[in-house]
């Protein structure tokens, strides 16, 4: 695996990813790192990394975006046992041992062979992914504490006056675990990410039929140009909705004030007014990697219907979240390029490049929080993987209390919720949340839950 | 200078210095391309220590430049010695006034600063620009200059060129961000609180009547405090400090009392010696 070439390869991807993260890195740089690689080796990984970082880097902040890169680009021996992977009981067992020598470089292989037994979910190639979360949950490192510190205790590694910190520092130890399987989950997706690209340009049935995660390029262009038809197909339904709404229903305590004068006997019904202006929509859009197909279709089509509502506003998240709607509406010529122009425009990233919904939301709640009034209808659009972050409860239920009504579409079939890092149950039960894989399904749930 | 990244920490190891890998790493490359050394880091994790290790190695004169504000070229390149020049010239009254101006300035009344120091001469040497965040931004420029061509023009003279490199280390404590430019001219090494093995290595090493079991005991005691909200925590430095005080006080081991007593060694805030005295249940007695 190792030809020059190879090496070479690898450094230049390394170095293009780096800076995709924002870490400045000129060309003087690269071939200083070049020649670290041709004075260091590859034999030894550890040292390869610290000749990396200080070829590579110009401050220590940096260090934390560059390891986990690293880790992609160079990763580990993938070792592990031979024959077949290992119970959860013996793993354990070695786990604990490696914790109560404080075995660092044991750790970090344990944590491997962790996220390889337990952290992989799915079973067809194009929905598998690598899970911390499920790693741990399967595995429940914290449940060691109790032992690993008898162990230490037994083997005469504490005693006296500092027995009183044992506990504390196997709880560090623990923690340094975590973060190890969380980098080995994290590494080994990205890794995939590279290899479903590819996967995914296998043949489908009819754009509208095909699941919005595993359309291809082509099929994406295909769905966009539907758009303008199906708006207006839309369009139809809601006035038709509006109508029957505007037709309104009896105003029962005005009908029997009204009937007073008839001795109580209610005479003329009263109906309710209709609601005076048109309702306001606001669209919360994850636009990382696999669920950018669906967003870009919805906020299109959205955009296609504007002038059914008083406002629409469009804010697009990662792990930031950025207001859009003028990107949406400059861009209506262009829409092949909205994806780009977000990317490119809007601040929906910070040091990472991976989906946060806790913090996006948390945002939302924080920054807009005016966005969103007893008149507006809120959509947010995401498969709900927060990839181990924390979900954020309270911030959402922040943004329902606030809102008319919140729906959440996610583009994952209902099976698949809460598997892996998926915490759409979470969600599911403080907003009320549909399964949207197509845009067949799209255009039915946007007749049936738009408000008018 | 070094045949391996084993190697440079065996010598380093030699003189006293105790390197973790990522600084033998970062050493041993900064000696192979040829490039300076930029460290980064707290008070007191070796910093300094690391370039004067490095001189001692490599047989080399150190040549220190330390940072303050308020350094300029005069105190960091160097300076005409005026006084010397003045003496020179009324000794001299019936000379031409040529050939007293090419006289006075020779390298006989030429005062010698550390980066003028550092490219002179044969010898080996290791310069050392301390607490390089200390000094003001237009420093920077000059240290740029220095370090890009490893030259420096004296008008008077004309043009200095280092025959031999030094070897280049910057230190700072971040307590301001370096120019970029400088940056780049550099390798760049953290230097962190080292790991707990590798401490227990340091103090056994640095205070060598300390036996291994109270040597454990007192860098776990410092990690503890590490790990907790404190104005300042205890770098190294403190640690052998504190090691040197138990030492001296004949403790054996440790125990309530010695600790109590003691904490003011590990930490300069009365707060945080309030704080770890609650969590390290000092009080309890
Ligand atoms: N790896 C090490 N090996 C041996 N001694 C060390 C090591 N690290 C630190 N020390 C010791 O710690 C003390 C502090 O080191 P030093 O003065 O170099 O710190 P510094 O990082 O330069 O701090 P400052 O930022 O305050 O200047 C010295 O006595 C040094 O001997
Ligand atoms: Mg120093």
């Amino acid at each position: 695996m190792t030809t020059a070439a190879g090496v070479a390869e690898r450094l230049t991807s390394l170095v293009g990813s780096l800076r995709a993260h924002g870490v400045r890195i000129g060309t003087g740089e690269t071939v200083d790192a070049a020649r670290a690689i041709g004075e260091l080796g590859l034999a030894d990984r550890e040292l390869l990394r610290e000749g990396l970082a200080a070829t590579l880097l110009h401050g220590t902040g940096q260090r934390q975006v560059f390891d986990p890169v690293f880790d992609l680009y160079f990763p580990r021996g993938v070792g592990g046992p031979e024959g077949q992977p290992a119970g959860r009981q013996d793993l354990r067992e070695r786990l604990a041992a490696a914790l109560a020598a404080d075995d660092r470089a044991l750790l970090g292989r344990l944590a491997a062979e962790a996220v390889d037994g337990f952290g992989g979910y799915g079973s067809s190639p194009e929905s598998d992914g690598w899970s911390s979360y499920q790693t741990l949950e399967r595995l429940r490192p914290q449940t060691l504490m109790a032992r690993v510190r008898d162990e230490v205790r037994a083997r005469g590694g504490s005693s006296g006056f500092t027995d009183r910190l044992l506990e504390d520092e196997v709880r560090r130890r623990i923690d340094a675990f975590r973060t190890l399987v969380a980098a080995e989950a994290r590494r080994r997706v990205a890794e995939r990410r590279g290899r479903d690209e590819i996967a995914r340009r296998a043949v489908a049935p009819t754009a509208d039929r095909v699941d919005f995660l595993f359309a291809g390029k082509d099929r994406l262009a295909e769905l966009r140009r539907t758009v303008q038809p199906l708006a207006r197909k839309l369009a139809t339904r809601l006035a038709a909705r509006r109508r029957h709404a505007a037709r309104g229903s009896i105003d029962l305590r005005r009908t029997l004030r009204g009937s007073l004068s008839t001795g109580g006997v209610p005479m003329k019904p009263v109906l309710r007014r209709r609601r005076p202006a048109r309702p306001e929509l606001v669209l919360l859009c994850d636009v990382s990697g696999s669920v950018s197909g669906f967003s870009d279709f919805t906020m299109l089509l959205v955009q296609a219907l504007h002038d059914q509502f008083s406002k629409v506003r469009v804010f697009a998240f990662v792990n930031r979240i950025d207001e859009v709607t003028g990107l949406l509406e400059h861009g209506r010529a262009d829409p092949e390029g909205l994806g780009a122009r977000i990317q490119a425009e809007a601040e929906i990233t910070g040091w990472h490049g991976s989906s946060d919904y806790g913090m996006a939301l948390g945002e939302f709640a924080e920054r807009y929080a005016d966005a969103a009034g007893p008149r507006t209808t809120v959509f947010v659009l995401g498969d709900a993987r927060t990839n181990g972050g924390d979900p954020n409860l309270p911030a959402v239920r922040r943004i329902a209390e606030r809102a008319r009504r919140v729906y959440w579409l996610n583009p994952e079939q209902r099976s698949r919720w809460g598997t892996g890092d998926s915490v759409a149950p979470a969600y599911a039960e403080l907003v009320e949340m549909h399964e949207c894989r197509t845009a067949r399904q799209l255009s039915a749930l946007v007749a049936r839950l738009l408000p008018v | 200078m070094f045949t391996s990244v084993d190697d440079v920490s065996a010598r380093l190891a030699e003189t006293g210095y105790l390197a973790s890998p990522a600084v033998a790493t970062t050493v041993f490359l900064a000696d192979r391309l040829g490039k300076p050394l930029l460290v980064e880091g707290p008070a007191g994790v070796g910093k300094t220590e690391l370039a004067k290790a490095v001189a001692q190695v490599a047989g080399a004169r150190l040549v220190r430049l330390q940072c303050y504000e308020g350094v300029d070229e005069s105190r960091a390149l160097y300076e005409w010695n005026h006084a010397k020049q003045l003496l020179r010239i009324s000794a001299g009254r019936d000379e031409t006034w040529d050939e007293t101006r090419t006289d006075i300035f020779s390298e006989e009344f030429l005062l010698t600063r550390p980066l003028l120091t550092a490219i002179r001469g044969d010898d080996p040497k290791v310069l050392l620009i301390d607490e390089t965040d200390k000094a003001d931004v237009e420093v920077e420029g000059l240290l740029l200059e220095v370090l890009s061509d490893f030259q420096v023009t004296v008008p008077e003279l004309g043009t200095i060129t280092a025959t031999r490199r030094p070897f280049v280390v910057l230190t700072s404590n971040a307590s301001r961000e370096l120019s970029e430019a400088l940056r780049r001219r550099c390798l760049f090494l953290h230097i962190g609180f080292p790991e707990e093995e590798l401490e227990r290595r340091i103090v056994r090493l640095k205070v060598p009547g300390l036996d291994e079991a109270l040597a454990r005991s007192v860098v776990r005691v410092v990690g503890a405090l590490r790990a907790m909200d404190l104005r300042k925590v205890p770098s190294v430095a403190e640690t052998i400090d504190w090691a040197h005080t138990l030492l001296a006080l004949g403790a054996g081991t440790l125990d309530e009392t010695v600790v109590r007593a003691t904490l003011g060694v590990l930490l300069k805030h009365q707060d945080d010696v309030l704080k770890a005295s609650a969590k390290l249940d000092l009080d309890a007695l």
